[in-house]
């Protein structure tokens, strides 16, 4: 790259700048709207978050300077503790189902099937549909005593609709509900990178296993999925991080007028968001979400060894 | 032995088509159960067993919803924001992108680095500072905070030069011997050319920015400031037992996406495998 400035013929008359210099400012130029905004806005911010975990700050008081006490104190935490858990479960219960699904979609809508075009829509739509109002139906549709899924429930089991679930009302539900929530919202968006990864693949692989005698189920097992490893490991990587970001589907799906959540609902974000702008305690939200930062930086470095490990 | 052998790819064929419907009807009846439930009084919402098509549909409700929370302004704060930051976005994010992609210049491979690795850092980890700073430019409860907050994506940048990467660096060569500066080869040639992937940016972009749900609940605290996402969700929460008109709202919000979605479809789907792929 250096060597084609260097071989590029000088014959450009001297002006005021030399070539070389005002090849680089025109190439700054080109960089300076989006970097200035981007340092601004992101590049500061990122760096201020260290500095932030390691003081005491209401945002009004001067900032004290207190180590690693924030770190200490998440240690003692319960109820940073139990938002970490809930973001965990949830994390478990949202990879494998959606993965398995998004799988399951896109290998039978990558077959030649009629309406296909208008099902991959269908299954895509609910990850750009706006969350406020999807999350309103489904809270509708699964209410306790008038939805119509314990209604039905109760037709088909004769339950009575006092004893079945509550979903979103229910602890023992709420998380379960939440996870076939997610996975209903954006299983498609996962359906559509493995439709990609599908499409990738060599057709020959399939002729040869074929001629083989591979059966149906080891022409997945023996082909399928060694060839979708590199997609299977962006999912992976991706599904992980989204679901430790969660706070949107929380909020919807359980939070009254006050947008607060409860001890079997709380996940990381909302406790961070909660410490920040409710009790104004930036320092220690800072610290929270260096352990969040942590927690995503140790999965993407495991999973980038472990496509290099087992990915092609 | 064809016998069976085609009987049991019937039998597959049924099985797959019996379960791809089953699978449509779950992921319709959501948006069925919100439209007809729009044109319902509160008390036939839950009635059951449901009717699917309401006997006396209430229109009324699509007029009140204006009436009883400021709905039009919620759109118009949600449609200002998406605008300016899809055009923003885009503008900004293919400029550098030509720089990465076709133009030489010291510190290129270093700051190119730093973009795509902010890219798996979770907005979430340094939202805080983010809102402190803003505080101290005086941008907090302005539109202007979400605007700086989402216009210069390193996402964008990334997406856009993959895309410049595909194309020859001989037909900016080209370009600059007939005498085209650099900004004209990028008017002129660049962005044409890239029109797809401006496609897939603008509908990430325009989507995500509508249905941005925490950057507006941090930011935008008074009312007539608020997106249609925080404006509708604190409706839901006032107004609990309105499900006529909840849902109505819900509607509402919905249909701007889908026309945006329906219309660039296809660009979506080929920016989502590409940078699936690619990521």
């Amino acid at each position: 790259m250096q060597n084609e400035t260097v071989l590029r013929p000088k014959q450009a008359p001297k002006r005021l700048l030399s070539k070389g210099v005002r090849d680089h400012l025109v190439a700054y130029s080109f960089i300076a709207p989006n970097f200035i905004g981007f340092a601004i806005f992101t590049l500061v911010p990122m760096f201020f978050a260290f500095v932030l975990a390691f003081v005491k700050w209401d945002g009004s008081n001067p900032m004290e300077f207190i180590g690693f006490d924030n770190f200490t104190r998440l240690i003692k935490d319960t109820t940073f503790h139990k938002a970490l858990w809930n973001t965990i479960v949830y994390t478990v219960g949202v990879v494998p189902f959606t993965m398995a699904v998004a799988l399951a979609l896109a290998i039978l809508l990558n077959q030649k099937i009629i309406a296909r075009n208008f099902m991959r829509t269908v299954f895509f739509f609910p990850y750009v549909a706006s969350l406020v109002a999807v999350a309103a139906v489904w809270n509708f549709i699964f209410s306790p005593t008038m939805g119509p899924v314990n209604n039905i429930l109760h037709l088909i089991t004769g339950v009575p609709i006092e004893d079945l679930p509550r979903w979103a009302a229910d602890k023992q539900w709420a998380m379960f509900t939440v996870i076939l929530f997610t996975v209903w919202k954006n299983m498609g968006y996962y359906m559509v990178i493995y439709l990609a990864g599908l499409q990738g693949i060599n057709p020959e692989l399939y002729e040869a296993a074929e001629l083989d005698g591979a059966n149906a189920w080891r022409r997945f097992r023996n082909v399928t999925v060694p060839q979708l490893a590199p997609t299977t490991f962006f999912v992976l990587m991706i599904l992980v991080i989204n679901s430790f970001k969660v706070y949107d589907i929380f909020i919807n799906l359980f939070a009254g007028a006050d947008n607060q959540l409860n001890d079997s609902t709380r996940v990381m974000v909302y406790q961070i968001y909660n410490t920040a702008f409710r009790s104004l305690d930036y320092g220690y939200a800072s610290a929270m979400a260096i352990v969040l930062f942590l927690l995503v930086l140790g999965i993407t470095i495991v999973q980038f060894r472990g496509e290099k490990k087992y990915g092609q | 032995m064809t016998g069976t052998n085609q009987g049991f790819k019937i039998a597959t064929k049924v099985l797959i088509y019996a379960l791809l419907a089953v699978a449509v009807f779950c992921m319709l009846v959501p948006y069925i159960w919100m439209l007809s439930s729009s044109l319902k009084l509160n008390k036939d919402v839950f009635s059951f067993p449901m009717q699917w098509i309401p006997a006396n549909p209430r229109w009324e409700n699509f007029q009140d919803i204006w009436t009883r929370i400021p709905l039009g302004r919620f759109i118009y704060n949600t449609a200002k924001l998406s605008v300016i930051v899809t055009l923003l976005q885009l503008l900004t994010s293919s400029f550098a992108a030509y720089a990465f992609s076709k133009l030489h210049f010291k510190g290129k491979n270093v700051l190119f680095l730093g973009y795509i690795a902010t890219i798996a850092i979770p907005w979430q980890a340094y939202m805080v500072p983010q809102f402190i700073l803003m505080r101290q430019l005086g941008l907090n409860n302005t539109h202007m905070a979400i605007i700086l907050l989402q216009a210069f994506s390193a996402f964008g940048v990334f997406l856009m030069r993959q895309f410049y990467q595909g194309v020859p660096d001989e037909l900016c060569e080209a370009a600059r011997i007939d005498g085209l500066s650099e900004y004209g080869i990028w008017a002129k040639i660049m962005l044409p050319l890239s029109k797809p992937a401006l496609s897939t940016l603008t509908i990430f972009t325009f989507v995500s920015t509508w249905n941005d749900f925490l950057g507006p609940m941090i930011y935008l605290t008074r009312t007539e400031l608020k997106t249609i996402q925080i404006g509708l969700r604190m409706f839901i929460s006032q107004y609990s037992a309105e499900y006529g008109l909840i849902m109505a709202a819900s509607v509402v919000s919905i249909i701007p996406v889908v026309i945006v979605f329906l219309a660039l479809q296809k660009y979506f789907v080929q920016g989502v495998a590409s940078s699936g792929i690619k990521g």
